[in-house]
């Protein structure tokens, strides 16, 4: 990837782009993708693996893949459509597979959640070590409000947001204020407080945590096994669906953000914050919109996830997950929100698919974390210059 | 001096690290419009002095006024606001952006952040896009043609010497009403460094009552680019008028002219 220069756009005219590399490459990633989720044995995991990580490995030496990229880049746009419809096709292909979709939905959520830590880290440079935390507080509000309110399941989903970015403003002081370490500290004391809190607490549940009810979305029963087509469907095609559409949604809305003016503020602020405050930066303003968005959002992810596996207890937010969240937004890339897709592959799903492997997850995404640090900083994909995308009319 | 001639005044300005004085009872004025030459042996308090105007430092004592505005210990937006923009000795530029964004880093104050117009309204913000591109373009194009085409390229992958000019044009781009120069023509030849600030005032003349402190220890420039000089030594100012003034100096002529 390195050899690709990052003024290609200029240098390659519009009309001369090939898209077909990109379409391959696609198809490449969906059929990996699919075989992954076919694959039972742990050696078939083993054997895609290892084509994954050949094909990674080559594709900037391979003309063929690194075009793939290249025409990936030049039509954005084109290829976010074809890589939802592609998304679209493996939920169809899987649409019985209670196992499969369940990943992929959880995957899906999770993506979302890490987006947030995107905007947070990615952005604007505040760290986060409690995003389990805020993932926990939107599964907590969705739990409580389908027990006890008659609310739409929308305004749930949203309320979970709300809860976390409201509650993530307690810890606006000391992020602000304190950098670096003492920052990532906070953050990290709040995560582990908010387990403890969780556990103590009757009224939440306890240890044993909560049930939910089955929900409807606009009339759209998500813990019903659909009739689309006159075909069996999985019910969890439902949150499947509800969570590549959260996803497709927020890469809209984020590559927008990334693309803007607040983008670039958001940028300045995680650069330097000396040339920042003296073009007019209002350091403070960006760092609380950084944070509560970013919060926000985990809390939403939060929320549909809760929803989804009608039930929340506090062991699913642990410190150790919170670290989770933040090695998949380091080992796709900081700030390159398509980077999650492969690395929520590798830290959440192959850990499914490999058994063995699950009680050494922690050691492993340690070691893991240590490679990326080491060997490629910049994480899988790492992020691009920033294109607004009207450069060749300029 | 005539009070309404001037538009940047300090009077008895102070700043202290600890024991160290870096200004000491500081009384300077900048004229509307004038190119003022600031000097000074090492360590005398040239980039401080910037520090402390542009709200990086809060200065120990003294008073300072902007035109109308008080600016004793005002935060740095605020002074940005006020219209004065700077360079930085050591190159403050963002490596990992473009150069365009660097440049729009410093129309910061001249940008709509809402959320409506960045997310929603796509068409007018790419319409805003394509008016700011033409003029960093020709802005850029005014200090070196080839930078301007540069545009999209990662500030990181640009030349030291052009690195000096983009963080010009990042200062000037925010229309300001002063600029501070902290030593733009660093690591440059006699012949760039010449080519630097003719073009800085060539941008200048089409701005109107743009008002600049250059600090430079390059006495050739001094001569030929400002209206006024003032020397520092230890904090203090010790004199202070046009070229001819300062030159005649018997302490300028010991420091700077290998005279005495
Ligand atoms: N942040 C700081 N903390 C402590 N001392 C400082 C700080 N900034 C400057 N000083 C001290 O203030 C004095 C003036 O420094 P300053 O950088 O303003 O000098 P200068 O005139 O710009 O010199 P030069 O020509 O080398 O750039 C020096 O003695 C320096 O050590
Ligand atoms: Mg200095």
């Amino acid at each position: 990837m390195a050899a690709v220069p990052n003024d290609l756009l200029t240098v390659v005219p519009r009309g001369a782009r090939p898209w077909l590399p990109g379409v391959l490459g696609l198809a490449v990633v969906a059929v990996l993708l699919g075989a992954f989720f076919y694959a039972e044995s742990e050696w078939e995991v083993g054997v895609l693996l290892a084509i994954a990580a050949a094909l990674g490995l080559a594709a900037p030496r391979v003309p063929l893949l690194a075009s793939a990229e290249t025409a990936w880049r030049a039509r954005p746009r084109l290829f976010a459509w074809l890589a939802l419809l592609a998304a679209l096709g493996l939920i169809g292909l899987f649409r019985e597979e209670h196992l499969a979709l369940l990943m992929l939905a959880t995957a899906l959520f999770h993506i979302a959640a890490c987006m947030g830590l995107n905007v947070q880290f990615g952005y604007c440079g505040v760290v986060n070590f409690a995003g389990a935390a805020f993932f926990g507080i939107g599964c907590y509000t969705a739990a409580m409000l389908a027990g006890h309110a008659a609310l739409p399941t929308a305004l749930i989903f949203v309320l979970g947001g709300a809860c976390a970015a409201l509650i993530g403003c307690v810890l606006l002081v000391p992020v602000l204020r304190t950098r670096g370490h003492y920052a990532a500290l906070v953050t990290l004391a709040f995560g582990v407080l908010f387990r403890s809190f969780m556990e103590v607490n009757d009224t939440f549940g306890g240890p044993q945590g909560v049930k939910l009810p089955d929900m409807t979305l606009f009339g759209w029963a998500l813990a019903m096994p659909p009739e689309w087509f006159g075909l069996d469907w999985s019910f969890y095609v439902n949150y499947a669906l509800l969570g590549l559409a959260l996803v497709a949604g927020l890469f809209v809305l984020l590559s927008r953000l990334e693309r803007s003016w607040i983008g670039l503020a958001l940028d300045v602020v995680r650069l330097d914050e000396t040339a920042a405050a003296t073009f007019g930066v209002q350091l403070t303003r960006w760092k609380i919109f950084a944070f509560v968005l970013g919060n926000f959002l985990m809390g939403v992810a939060g929320a549909m996830y809760a929803v989804m596996i009608a039930f929340v207890a506090p062991s699913s937010f642990t410190l150790g997950d919170s670290l989770i969240l933040v090695s998949i937004v380091v080992l796709g890339g900081v700030g390159n929100q398509w980077g999650l897709l492969p690395a929520v592959v590798i830290v959440m799903l192959v850990p499914e698919k490999l058994q063995f492997i699950q009680e050494y997850r922690f050691l492993l995404y340690g070691l893991l974390v240590i490679a990326i640090l080491l060997f490629k900083p910049d994480g899988l994909l790492p992020r691009r210059l920033r294109r607004y995308g009207t450069e060749e009319a300029a | 001096m005539n009070d309404a001639t001037i538009l940047l005044r300090a009077r008895g300005l102070t700043m202290r690290f600890g024991g160290v004085v870096a200004l000491n009872e500081l009384d300077l004025d900048v004229q509307r419009g004038e190119v003022l030459g600031l000097l000074g042996p090492n360590g005398s308090g040239k980039t401080t002095f910037f520090n402390v105007i542009t709200g990086l430092y809060a200065p120990s004592a003294g008073q300072v006024r902007f035109a109308d505005t008080d600016l004793f210990r005002a935060s740095p937006q605020q002074v940005c606001r006020a219209g004065i923009a700077r360079t930085f000795q050591r190159s403050r530029l963002c490596l990992p952006l473009s150069v365009f964004d660097n440049l729009m880093l410093g129309c910061h104050i001249h940008l709509d952040h809402g959320l409506l117009f960045n997310l929603l309204r796509r068409r007018r913000f790419e319409a805003e896009l394509t008016r700011l591109q033409r003029r960093a373009r020709e802005l850029l194009a005014t200090f070196s043609p080839a930078l301007a085409d540069r545009l999209y390229q990662p500030v990181g992958a640009i030349s030291m010497i052009d690195r000096r000019r983009i963080e010009v044009c990042r200062a000037l781009i925010s229309d300001p009403r002063l600029l501070l120069l902290d030593e733009p023509s660093a690591g440059m030849t006699h012949d760039e460094a010449d080519e630097l600030l003719a073009d800085v005032l060539r941008v200048r003349a089409g701005l109107g009552e743009l008002a600049i402190v250059l600090i430079e220890h390059e006495m050739g420039l001094i001569e030929r680019v400002t209206d006024r000089c003032v020397v520092f030594n230890y904090g203090r100012k010790i004199c202070e008028g046009s070229y001819r003034t300062i030159a005649a100096d018997p302490w300028v002529q010991e420091a700077y002219l290998g005279q005495g």
